[in-house]
């Protein structure tokens, strides 16, 4: 076995708490528990071996990881791996001296999510008061000259503000906004009814975008990520299994996609019980899926076969019940038709289930 | 932006850095990872805010004689610019 090429970027699920109980959030139904969280010196060594085996990107994430009150130190321990840094937050929590601290430990981006350029229709989404919140981060961190990136998850609650959206980018001085439109995992998949969209709704924000991109007067940097319940074509999921990018979930579990928990059988490794060069290079986990061997008729024969490797294996297991089945976002696919019906049926009277923490009778610290 | 007044900078977090494992040079910024090959990087170590493009153009040619010319210093700048690299 020839060893893999190197990670590029480490996405650190800091914690799973997090004041926001956005329906669409793709983090697993069943949140890591506060009292498992990963201590400071165990993430600091995760960043020293990531660092070392040639990841440059962290996404310091969640949850929220202003809820981690170590964060500072978190973001000071992967900065001096020598890793670039960013702040994947709602923005609830992000004051002054916050900010301050975490300038002072190197950051060197922030990411901040926004669910709709509406106040009250925001904050609905949210499941909490945090608009506010959100415009007063913005400006906190362009006052300090860091890099700012605007991400929205759309869905069919927010999709025709994208209009709205791209101005309030444009009025926060982002550098960057992210229109992801929902991908269905988690509790997103949980709700994929209340969200889908129309297939009206998404022809209008993809004219949007256009129009917007086709501006010379701003500097704003627009990406969108295209609905693949909608296009017939499988999303290159994670640039393909065990080959960019990896994740570690606030109790050590890596995987190789932030959804993969949800494939059954994948006996996920953890930094507790073996070092991450192991972990990528070595273990069941990450072996299953790489490369082009396990792949399934028709994938194995498809001339795309190494620009989407065969779709999203999470999705795959979502819809079919096999993870190793080719993605039925895929219009090849045996199983398309699953997807095509999804994205077709009348979804607009379901209720979004709000995210939060399973229910316990024993009380823990924080979430 | 004209040449002779422009003064190049990284954007806000944009960091130069060696990438080790992969042995190569890279410019950091949010989501990308920009692959220096050449001198890129002593030019890019320039660029911060009081340089014209001249004056990067008189330290590089000195500095390292035969190693890039004017033109093609002026045509990479120009370059990273319009991807974003440079502000």
């Amino acid at each position: 076995m020839t060893t893999p090429a190197p990670p590029w970027a480490l996405l650190a699920e800091l914690t799973h708490a997090c004041p926001l109980h956005c329906g669409y959030c793709s983090n697993p139904l069943e949140l890591t528990r506060r009292s498992t969280e990963l201590s400071t010196q165990r993430w600091a060594e995760v960043f020293r071996q990531a660092a070392a085996m040639g990841v440059l990107h962290t996404h310091l994430s969640g949850g929220e990881p202003l809820l981690r009150e170590d964060l500072d130190a978190l973001t000071r321990a992967a900065v001096d791996a020598g890793l670039y840094t960013q702040l994947v937050t709602s923005g609830v929590g992000l004051s002054t001296s916050r900010l301050d601290d975490l300038v002072d430990a190197g950051l060197h981006s922030v990411q901040l999510s926004v669910q709709h350029a509406d106040p009250p229709l925001s904050d609905t989404i949210a499941g909490r008061a945090s608009f506010r919140n959100k415009e007063a981060a913005a400006q906190l961190v362009k006052q300090r000259r860091l890099p700012l990136g605007i991400n929205v998850v759309l869905h069919r609650h927010n999709l025709d503000a994208l209009d709205d959206l791209l101005q309030l980018a444009v009025a926060w001085q982002a550098d960057r906004i992210e229109l992801a439109n929902t991908q269905f995992y988690g509790w997103g998949l949980l709700n994929r009814a209340a969200l889908m969209p129309s297939h009206e709704q998404l022809a209008d924000a993809a004219a949007t975008v256009a129009r917007w991109r086709q501006r010379t007067d701003i500097e704003l940097d627009i990406t969108w990520v295209e609905p693949d319940y909608f296009t017939g074509v499988p999303k290159p999921c994670m640039g393909g299994w065990g080959a960019v990018s990896l994740t570690v979930t606030p109790d050590g579990t890596v995987l190789p996609c932030p959804a993969a928990a949800s494939v059954p059988g994948l006996d996920a490794p953890n930094v507790l019980e073996h070092p991450l060069p192991w972990i990528w290079n070595e273990s069941p986990a990450f072996n299953r899926y790489r490369g082009t061997d396990w792949m399934p008729s028709p994938c194995r024969d498809c001339a795309h076969k190494n620009e989407d490797f065969g779709g999203c294996r999470c999705q795959a297991f979502a819809l079919t019940g096999d993870a190793s089945r080719t993605d039925p976002a895929c219009s090849l696919a045996p199983d398309h038709d699953v997807i095509t019906s999804l994205a077709s049926a009348d979804s607009a009277s379901a209720e979004v289930v709000r995210r939060r923490p399973t229910r316990r009778s024993t009380s823990t610290v924080g979430g | 932006m004209t040449a002779t007044v422009w003064r190049p900078a990284l954007p806000p977090g944009g960091l130069l850095r060696t990438d080790a494992a992969r042995g190569q040079e890279v410019l950091l910024l949010p989501e990308r990872v920009v692959v220096l090959h050449g001198s890129a990087r002593r030019v890019l170590e320039l660029c911060d805010g009081q340089h014209t493009v001249d004056d990067i153009t008189t330290q590089l040619t000195q500095q390292h004689p035969g190693s890039a010319r004017a033109e093609d210093i002026a045509h990479f700048l120009t370059r990273l610019h319009a991807q974003g690299c440079l502000q």
